[in-house]
């Protein structure tokens, strides 16, 4: 299993990790549905504006479910940061996980490895999580 | 009187896969109960301790239950639920 995603998204959620720190930021990439491939970045509001936890606005989700319906596309990645702790899935992370299609993909910005970045991802099913090689193309 | 529900990828098991089941009740809480009858072990998924789990949305005609009532939302023929799961966590 593998994530294959461009260095233009990489940067970018990089990029609004470290503008929204010291909240966890996230997001999605969306992709042609039955593709896996993560074509269409869309950042989302952390509505709990929060630097230990991050949910989409429950009016954002539905808009979100239905745009993706509408352009005949899939949720490839959901994104979010970790501001203190690594890159890997908490507890809550597992425990929220919805989507087991899609991959997970979390980034640190945390000091003690700073200015170094840490961006994995991992499947989560049935509670079950699995990292996985991320390949950065271009 | 039939309620349109549209069944999120990781509730589909129960469906038989498929994305949008038609539901019978008053309350949201008597659609999830009848939901439950036509699908086992779907209601479980969506309740705990008698309330809407707390990583699950679900909305009437696109509007959010938790202000609408939650469990008590009224529903008549021709009503649309839709279930996701919550995009959240630590």
């Amino acid at each position: 299993m593998s994530l294959e995603i461009s260095r233009e998204f990489v940067d970018a959620i990089l990029a609004q990790s470290r503008a929204e720190y010291p909240e966890e930021c996230c997001g999605v990439i969306l992709g042609p549905i039955g593709s896996g491939k993560p074509v269409r970045m869309k950042p989302m509001i952390n509505s709990a504006h929060s630097p230990t936890f991050y949910e989409f606005d429950p009016k954002d989700l539905l808009a979100l479910y239905r745009e993706v319906d509408e352009m005949d596309e899939e949720i490839v990645v959901i994104y979010h940061s970790h501001t203190d702790t690594e890159a890997h899935p908490s507890r809550t992370d597992i425990a929220y996980a919805g989507e087991p299609g899609a991959h997970y993909v979390l980034v640190s910005t945390r000091e003690e490895i700073a200015p170094q970045t840490e961006f994995r991802s991992f499947r989560i099913v049935n509670g079950v999580v699995t990292e996985e090689i991320v390949v950065i193309a271009g | 009187m039939s309620i349109e529900v549209r069944i999120p990828t990781i509730l589909r098991p129960f469906t038989k896969d498929q994305k949008i089941v038609s539901a019978t009740g008053s309350t949201l809480a008597e659609a999830i109960a009848n939901l439950d009858e036509q699908y086992p072990g779907i209601g479980e998924r969506l309740l705990e301790n008698g309330a809407l789990r707390r990583f699950i949305n679900v909305y009437v005609n696109d509007e959010d239950v938790r202000f609408s009532g939650a469990l008590l939302t009224a529903l008549k023929s021709g009503d649309s639920i839709t279930i996701l799961p919550a995009v959240a966590g630590g």
